[in-house]
C-alpha cells in the first residue's frame, strides 16, 4: 500500500495571458471605485451625512487600491489551466482555492465569451459544460486567438469522443 | 395513409364540465358575501335574483371558455413526435420527439378525479427550467392517460437485472409509518402557521383584539411560566395533527411498480392522486434522507438520485421520491430493489470517517453561531440595561450545548467510501443524507480548499454528475485519503494530475 505517501493535485501546466493581470486589476478598480463615486456624490448633496459618507468613501477607496494591486498578481500565480486528450483541468482561487476537472466524453458545450472590458484586453473567456448542473469549467482570462484555438480543439476532440455525456 | 390531419385528439369532453363546475365553486364562493353586501341595500328576493343571474353567467361563462379550449387544443402521438397545439388567440404549436421523452406524470385533483380525469404532464426532462420541454394535457381520460403512459415510456427494450429482480410491486404503504409524520418538520412549521393563520383571519374581521384577550382570559390564573409552554405544546399539537393529515393526504395508496419497459413508477395521494415515473435508465443511485427527528425514532426515506428529473419547486419539488419515511431495514431492502442489487450498496462499514479536524472545524463554527446572539445581548446589556446581561447568559446556556451536541453530531455524520460500483458519502445532521452513487455517473470532481482546510490538512471533494443536485460534497475528508478516494472510484479521472511522494 502507499500507505506514507504525500499524494497532491499537480498544478495545470499554462498560465492565463499576462494581460489579465491588467483586466483583473482595472475590475477591482471599478469595483472599489463605484460605491466610492456612489457615497462621495451623494455627500456632496447631502449636507448633514457629509462627513460619515465621505469617510466611507475614502475607506472604501483605501481598501480598493492595495487589493486591486496585489491580488490580481496573486490569482496569476494561481489560476492555471490544462487541458489533455483525455480531460480539462483548471485550478483557481486564492484564499479559497479550487480544482475542477472534467473528461472530454461529458463535455456538452464549449462557448467563447467576450465581455466589453476583456476585449479592452484581447482576453477571453471559455466555459465547458457537462450535464451536470454544477460541473461547469471556466477558463478566464486567454488571449482571444488562444481561447479561439481552444475552443476548436476542445469541440474537435469532444466531437470525436464517444460518449453520451451523462 | 400519408394524411397531415390523422392522428389527432382533443381533451376528453368532461373537461368542459371541469371547467364550469370550477366557474361554479367560484360563484357559489362569492354569492353568499354578494349577496349580504347586496341585502343591505334592497330587497331580499330581488338581490337573490340579482345573485343567481349573476352566478349563472359566471358559470356559462366558465363553460364555454372551456368548450372553446377544448376545441382549440389538440394533440397527437406520432411515431417520431409528440405534438400540442394549443391557444384561443395566439396558436401555440410545440412537439416533442419521442425518444427524448422521460417522464409521463399524472396527477388528479379531487374534481377531476370525480369526473374520471388526469392530467398529463409529458417531460424531457431537460433542466432548461422554462417548462419549453413540457406537454401538458388538461385534461384527458383516465385510460387515455394510462394509454399514453404505457405508449410513451414503453421502450420494449427490457433492463438487464440480477438475479430475484422482478417486475410488479415493490413496496406498498405500511399504515404504521404515518409514526414518522409527527416528528418531521413539517408540525412545528404548520403549528405556527395555524397560530398566525388564527390572527390573521381574525383581523380580517376585525375580532384579534378580541381572540387574545380570551385567550389572555383563559390564562390569566397560570403563572407566565407555563402558559407560554402551554401556548407553545398547543400550536405543535395542532401542527402534529395538520402533519398527520397531510401525510394521509400525501401518501395513502402509495406504490412503487416495476413495469416491463424498465419504468419504476410511484403512485400516491388521498385527495390528488399521483402518478410519477422514472425510467431506470436515468436512475444513478439513491439517497437515503433522516431529518432528525426521524432519524431518532430510525425512519429513512428514500430518494432517487436520477437524470433529468424536475428539480424546480412547487407540485414537482418532490418528484424524485421514491418511498416515506420507513424503518431503516425497510429503506434498505428498497434500495437494493431499485438498485436491482442483491443488497444496498450503503453499508455502514463502508463509511471511512473524517479526521479529528473536521470536529474541531464544526465545533468552531457551532459556538460561532450560538454565541453571537448571546454576545451581542451582553453588548446591549453592558451599555443599555444589566437585565439583558441575564438574558445573554441564559441565551448562551440553552444555544451552545445544543449547537456542540449537533456539531459532534454532524461530525459522527461525516462519512465517504465505495461500496461496490457505488460511491458512498454521507453528512448533515438536521437532515443526514446518505448518497450512494454509481461510480459510472460521476462526470468529473471538483476539489476544494480553503485557507483554514490547508491548515487542518483537510479539503472538501465534490463528484460532479448529471443526476440529481448535480454534484454530491465529501466534506472535509482528509488530503491524501480523499485524493486517493476519488483516484480509487472512478479511475483514470484524476491520476494523470496527481502527484506522489514519500512523505516525511
Amino acid at each position: 500500500m502507499r500507505g506514507e505517501e504525500e499524494v497532491r493535485l499537480r498544478p495545470p501546466r499554462h498560465r492565463v495571458d499576462r494581460r489579465a493581470v491588467a483586466w483583473w486589476r482595472v475590475r477591482c478598480l471599478l469595483a472599489a471605485a463605484v460605491p466610492a463615486a456612489v457615497a462621495g456624490a451623494v455627500g456632496v448633496f447631502v449636507g448633514p451625512a457629509r462627513p460619515g459618507l465621505w469617510y466611507a468613501a475614502a475607506a472604501i477607496a483605501a481598501a480598493g487600491l492595495p487589493v486591486a494591486a496585489f491580488l490580481p498578481l496573486w490569482w496569476y500565480r494561481v489560476h492555471r489551466w490544462e487541458v489533455t486528450e483525455d480531460a480539462v483541468y483548471v485550478r483557481t482561487g486564492a484564499l479559497w482555492q479550487e480544482w475542477r476537472i472534467a473528461p472530454m466524453s461529458r463535455i456538452q458545450t464549449v462557448d467563447t465569451v467576450r465581455g466589453p472590458l476583456e476585449q479592452g484586453f484581447r482576453l477571453a473567456t471559455v466555459t465547458v459544460t457537462t450535464a451536470s448542473a454544477k460541473g461547469d469549467i471556466r477558463i478566464e482570462g486567454l488571449d482571444h486567438a488562444r481561447a479561439a484555438e481552444l475552443a476548436e480543439q476542445l469541440t474537435r476532440i469532444t466531437g470525436a469522443t464517444p460518449g453520451d455525456a451523462t | 395513409m400519408r394524411d397531415p390531419e390523422a392522428g389527432w385528439r382533443r381533451l376528453d369532453a368532461r373537461t368542459v364540465l371541469a371547467t364550469s363546475a370550477l366557474a361554479a365553486g367560484v360563484a357559489g364562493g362569492a354569492a353568499l358575501p354578494a349577496l349580504f353586501a347586496l341585502g343591505g341595500r334592497m330587497p331580499l328576493p330581488r338581490a337573490v335574483l340579482l345573485v343567481l343571474a349573476g352566478a349563472v353567467l359566471v358559470t356559462g361563462g366558465g363553460a364555454a371558455a372551456g368548450w372553446v379550449r377544448r376545441r382549440r387544443t389538440r394533440y397527437r402521438i406520432g411515431p417520431e413526435r409528440a405534438e400540442l397545439h394549443t391557444g384561443v388567440l395566439l396558436v401555440k404549436r410545440r412537439s416533442l420527439p419521442r425518444e427524448r421523452i422521460r417522464s409521463v406524470d399524472l396527477s388528479a385533483r379531487p374534481l377531476l378525479r370525480a369526473l374520471g380525469l388526469v392530467t398529463v404532464r409529458i417531460g424531457t426532462g431537460e433542466q432548461t427550467g422554462s417548462g419549453e420541454s413540457t406537454l401538458l394535457l388538461d385534461a384527458v381520460s383516465r385510460q387515455e392517460g394510462e394509454r399514453l403512459r404505457k405508449e410513451l415510456l414503453d421502450r420494449g427494450t427490457p433492463v438487464a437485472g440480477g438475479e430475484g429482480h422482478r417486475d410488479g410491486t415493490l413496496a406498498v404503504l405500511d399504515l404504521r409509518w404515518i409514526r414518522y409524520a409527527p416528528v418531521s418538520f413539517v408540525a412545528p412549521l404548520l403549528g405556527g402557521a395555524a397560530v398566525g393563520a388564527v390572527l390573521q383571519v381574525s383581523e380580517w374581521f376585525g375580532v384579534r383584539d378580541r381572540v387574545i384577550g380570551w385567550t389572555w382570559d383563559h390564562l390569566r390564573d397560570v403563572p407566565l411560566l407555563w402558559a407560554v409552554p402551554a401556548l407553545a405544546a398547543f400550536a405543535l399539537l395542532t401542527g402534529v395533527v395538520g402533519a398527520l393529515g397531510l401525510w394521509i393526504e400525501m401518501w395513502s395508496g402509495y406504490r412503487l411498480e416495476r413495469e416491463p419497459g424498465g419504468t419504476l413508477r410511484v403512485r400516491r395521494g388521498l385527495l390528488t392522486s399521483r402518478s410519477i415515473s422514472l425510467e431506470e435508465r436515468r436512475l444513478r443511485g439513491v439517497d437515503l434522507v433522516e431529518p432528525l427527528g426521524a432519524r431518532i425514532l430510525g425512519g429513512v426515506r428514500v430518494d432517487a438520485v436520477a437524470t433529468g428529473l424536475a428539480t424546480g419547486g412547487g407540485e414537482h419539488a418532490s418528484s424524485n421520491v421514491l418511498a416515506p419515511v420507513a424503518p431503516r431495514a425497510e429503506a434498505q431492502a428498497l434500495a437494493a430493489l431499485v438498485l436491482r442489487e442483491p443488497a444496498s450498496p450503503v453499508r455502514e462499514e463502508a463509511l471511512t470517517r473524517h479526521p479529528r479536524a473536521a470536529r474541531n472545524r464544526r465545533l468552531r463554527w457551532a459556538l460561532t453561531a450560538a454565541l453571537a446572539p448571546a454576545a451581542l445581548l451582553a453588548l446591549l446589556g453592558l451599555l443599555f440595561t444589566g437585565v439583558l446581561l441575564w438574558t445573554a447568559l441564559v441565551v448562551a446556556a440553552v444555544t451552545v450545548p445544543v449547537a456542540v451536541l449537533l456539531a459532534l453530531d454532524a461530525y459522527r455524520n461525516l462519512g465517504h467510501g465505495t461500496s461496490g460500483a457505488y460511491l458512498l458519502t454521507r453528512s448533515g445532521t438536521l437532515r443526514r443524507s446518505t448518497v450512494a452513487l454509481q461510480r459510472s455517473g460521476v462526470i468529473g470532481w471538483t476539489v476544494r480548499r480553503s485557507v483554514f482546510q490547508r491548515r487542518a490538512g483537510l479539503l472538501t471533494l465534490a463528484a460532479t454528475t448529471a443526476a440529481g443536485a448535480g454534484a454530491y460534497e465529501v466534506r472535509d475528508a482528509a488530503r491524501d485519503e480523499a485524493l486517493e478516494f476519488a483516484d480509487a472510484a472512478v479511475p483514470g479521472l484524476l491520476a494523470p494530475f496527481l502527484e506522489r511522494r514519500s512523505g516525511p
